[in-house]
Order: structure tokens, then C-alpha cells, then sequence
């Protein structure tokens, strides 16, 4: 009989690789063990209609009724404390243990830490549905929120926080907000519109201190300034959650690391989504770690290929988006691999950054906009990028030009 | 019964493209397949209401501008994650040049 197949981590990727193996037809058992106490959720929400819903809920990707209908066993509230390989068995913090044939670590990532003294309780972080809840109790009229850190968590939560009437105060240590990954075109845009809505951003700004006394928060910036908050919220990246796999003696290289079929330096265990560093086919195999949610289900769709022996490299082109008051940014492709840009307008202001390459090859697009004005030219050009294909300048910059008419070429 | 309307001339979508089509305070996405024929189904996404008319046709397939969620604009079947919800698709006809929907 079979033992199974094993997830840890019921996120977007493990709760997406549970229900995949279930679509490729696998019979046998299927356990899906989480931390928290939810079904498994899409965590984009969190920083966005969470914060704006008077009655904030979950959104589940599956529900009991499905899970039950598909066989898959959910165990929540429990932590997995160690991988026993030779035996295949998976040992949690309840005392119990799950044998396994295939096991797939998708423990996704952590708040990164701010390495500082004087931490207290008004000093949060946001990752899971509770730490939104907790948030969200303070975003309102009147209260200061100061957010630490100028990424896409800390912008999406400022967004929200303004429309919930609190003031709020972005603090970036680097000379300009969004600098990993977004042009600074882009960046200026996104900068204006919270300027725009009341936002105060002090860029280039180290904090020197932080006293939080359980009422309030002072930050004190490295020029001296002063901020009080009645909270901080810390949104200063992520790191892979690699403990269980570190433990169990496999290779972590940036996250667990993979190969392109996201199987670990243990031919048996997996690993997908934020926690895992895999070769990027598309970069000629640059190692990367990504940190998003469509990345999230693709990998847990295809570590579920894989487990079952599919044998399947991964392919995809990163993406991601973020949504911030009436404006979308998509940006498909790593704009690092770029060496010079070209600009294409779509009108209402939304306009697209090609990123290509020395060879003229087209390796990102960033495009930002009202709504989803960006969202079908920003699909067509990923395509574009998986294909390797290197489109004419002016026709990338000419609205003339329908960008679906390049991917025939 | 339910009357046919009129949502657009035929020219307007170009082919293996989609329209946004609002009426009576619902909204519609009307499509042309590369074959020239023309489909409707309802505006928004089943996953997070988005507009369609935002997102990309490929051959049978739109799929969501915000979360690449895939349907079969012909039959409206969902394809795959995150959708899971099918589309409902409405009978169409071409009628003198006009692109005429049947409202249920």
C-alpha cells in the first residue's frame, strides 16, 4: 500500500500541490499539514481587501467540502519538527508521525526580522490572517501608522490604511521606495500617488532607534527625526522558512534548493513556492528564489507533476503585481537581466518599460496603470519572454503595433 | 422570454479579441474567436470579479487581466487554478452588422 503523499505547509502552494494530485488522478493517501488553524489561503488579500472588508474573511482555496470530496486530509495548528529520511517519516509537534513516498516542504517565507533592541508588542508584522486582524484594529481615523519599510507590503498596507482614515508614515532606508525589481520610472509613479493620498515617505532614511512602550512607538531616524506611532508595522522582506529542511541535512542555497524539476538534494522530498531557490530556465538557469503567488501555485502544481513522475522542467516566467488605491503595477520577468528600456504608452497614463538585454532579447516588462490597463500587453510580453524572442525596439515602443502580432514573428 | 439587445456592431472587436458590454446594470464580455464567430458570456471573473474585457484572448481561451485565471469563452468552463467557478455564456447573433445578446 501506498504511503503516500506528504505537504508541509498549507499555503497557496501546498494547498495548490494537494488538490493537483488529486487532478492528475493519484489515489493514494494525501496529508496537507499546516501551521494555522485555517483551510489553506490566498495571502494577496491580506495587505489589500482584508484591510479595506468591514467583515474581513478568508479566502480559502478550498473548502472542508472540497477537501473531504478529494480525500485530502488537512491537519492544522501543528508544526512538522523533523524529516526522518531514511524511513520516510515526517514527525510533528502533536507527537504524531506521517510516513511518506513523496514529501513536498512549500513553508514559504517569514517576515525578515528587524534586528534592533526595543521591540515591543506595537511593533507587528504581516504574514498570515491574524496578523492582519491585528493590523486592521488600528487602522482608524486618527491613529499613526508607522510602516517600516517601502516594498509592496508595507505601500499596499499604507494604501489601506489612508483609506481607513489613519496617518501614516512610510519609512525607507534606501534613497527611494520599490528598488528591488521596479524601475525607478515606475517607483516615482507609485511614490507620487501615496504623496498624493496623504502618505508621508522618508526615504534614505536608517532608523537609528525604536522604543516601543506597549502604548506607543517612537522611531528615531538616523538624522534625528522622530516619529510616534500607535503602530509600526515592519515590512522589510521575507526569508525562506528552511529550518526543518536545514535539519534534515538537506542543500540550502538562498531557500531550499531545488533542481528544475523542484526536487531537493533528497530525490524523494520537494520543495516550491517562496521557500525553495530553483534555476530559472528563461535566465539560462540563474538561480533564483521568488517570492509571489503565482509562482506559489505554478511550482505546487508542478512539484505535484513531478512527485508523481512527471519528470517536467519548470518553464515559467516570474510575474507579480500589486494593486495600490486605483492603480495596478504587473511586472512579468526579472528587469535586473535588462541593460537598456524601451517605453510604450497605452493612454490614461498607463504605460509599459521593456527591458531587454544586450543581445536585444526582451527579459522583462514593468507596466503600471489605472485598473488593469496594463494586465493583456504585460501577458503578451511574458510570452514574449518565455519565448526568447527579441522584437524590434520600435515595435515594442509603437502603440501602432499590436504586441500580439510580435509573438506570431 | 428573453429579448435579444444589442451590444455592439460587429466591427468594433477586432478578431481573437473581447469587448466590455454593460447593460441594465449587469455586465457583459462579448468576444470574437479567430474564426470570426462571436460569444458572450458574463463580465466578471468567477474568482475575484474582475473584467475580462481587461484580459488576453488566445484562440477559445480568456483569461482574468488580474489573476490568469482561464476560461473557455465558447462553453464557459473554468481552466484550471485559481478559477474553479464556470462562466455563464449567453446565445449571440450577428444581425445586419450588430452583435445582438440574448439575456437571460
Amino acid at each position: 500500500m501506498a504511503r503516500g503523499m506528504v505537504i508541509i505547509g498549507a499555503g497557496e502552494c501546498g494547498g495548490r500541490a494537494a488538490l493537483a494530485l488529486r487532478d492528475l488522478g493519484y489515489d493514494g493517501p494525501v496529508t496537507l499539514v499546516g501551521d494555522e488553524p485555517h483551510l489553506p489561503y490566498e495571502r494577496p488579500p491580506l495587505s489589500k481587501e482584508t484591510m479595506a472588508s468591514d467583515t474581513p474573511e478568508i479566502k480559502a482555496i478550498a473548502s472542508d467540502a472540497i477537501l473531504a470530496e478529494k480525500s485530502i486530509r488537512h491537519i492544522h495548528s501543528v508544526q512538522a519538527v523533523a524529516i526522518d529520511r531514511a524511513p520516510h517519516m515526517v514527525r510533528l509537534s502533536d507527537g504524531s508521525a506521517l510516513p511518506y513516498d513523496k514529501l513536498l516542504l512549500a513553508t514559504g517565507s517569514t517576515p525578515r526580522k528587524l534586528p534592533m533592541p526595543g521591540l515591543g508588542s506595537r511593533c507587528v508584522y504581516l504574514r498570515t490572517f491574524a496578523d492582519a486582524l491585528a493590523i486592521r484594529a488600528h487602522l482608524s481615523p486618527g491613529n499613526r501608522i508607522a510602516i517600516v519599510g517601502g516594498g509592496f507590503i508595507g505601500l499596499e498596507l499604507a494604501a489601506a490604511a489612508r483609506k481607513l482614515g489613519a496617518s501614516v508614515t512610510v519609512i525607507e532606508a534606501q534613497p527611494r521606495i520599490l528598488m528591488r525589481g521596479v524601475p525607478a520610472e515606475i517607483a516615482e509613479i507609485i511614490h507620487a500617488a501615496h504623496v498624493a493620498e496623504g502618505v508621508d515617505i522618508l526615504c534614505g532614511n536608517g532608523i537609528a532607534s525604536i522604543v516601543d512602550d506597549g502604548q506607543q512607538v517612537r522611531v528615531t531616524l538616523a538624522g534625528g527625526r522622530e516619529i510616534s506611532a500607535d503602530l509600526a508595522v515592519i515590512g522589510i522582506g521575507a526569508v525562506p522558512v528552511t529550518g526543518l529542511a536545514a535539519e534534515a541535512g538537506l542543500t540550502i542555497d538562498n531557500g531550499i534548493a531545488v533542481d528544475a524539476e523542484l526536487r531537493s538534494s533528497d530525490p524523494d522530498i520537494f520543495a516550491a513556492g517562496d521557500c525553495c531557490s530553483f534555476p530559472l530556465a528563461v535566465y539560462g538557469g540563474r538561480r533564483v528564489r521568488l517570492e509571489a503567488w503565482r509562482n506559489a501555485q505554478e511550482q505546487g502544481a508542478l512539484a505535484a507533476r513531478n512527485m508523481l513522475g512527471a519528470g517536467e522542467a519548470h518553464a515559467a516566467v516570474p510575474w507579480f503585481w500589486s494593486d495600490q488605491y486605483g492603480l495596478s503595477l504587473q511586472i512579468a520577468g526579472l528587469s535586473d537581466e535588462g541593460r537598456s528600456v524601451v517605453r510604450r504608452d497605452l493612454g490614461d497614463g498607463a504605460f509599459i518599460l521593456f527591458h531587454l538585454d544586450e543581445d536585444g532579447r526582451l527579459v522583462a516588462a514593468s507596466g503600471i496603470g489605472p485598473g488593469n490597463a496594463v494586465a493583456r500587453d504585460i501577458r503578451l510580453a511574458e510570452m514574449l519572454i518565455g519565448k526568447r524572442a527579441k522584437p524590434a525596439p520600435e515595435a515594442l515602443g509603437s502603440q501602432a503595433i499590436k504586441l500580439k502580432s510580435l509573438l506570431a514573428a | 422570454m428573453s429579448d435579444w439587445v444589442e451590444a455592439c456592431a460587429a466591427g468594433d472587436i477586432d478578431e481573437e479579441d473581447v469587448m466590455r458590454f454593460d447593460h441594465g446594470g449587469r455586465t457583459f464580455a462579448i468576444y470574437r474567436s479567430p474564426d470570426d464567430d462571436y460569444f458572450a458570456t458574463d463580465g466578471l471573473c468567477t474568482h475575484e470579479k474582475v473584467h475580462l474585457a481587461d484580459g488576453l484572448v488566445m484562440d477559445d481561451i480568456i483569461e482574468c487581466p488580474k489573476h490568469n485565471g482561464r476560461f473557455n469563452y465558447k462553453t464557459g468552463d473554468a481552466r484550471g487554478a485559481p478559477v474553479c467557478v464556470n462562466l455563464r455564456t449567453y446565445p449571440v447573433k450577428v444581425d445586419a452588422g450588430k452583435v445582438l445578446i440574448q439575456i437571460g
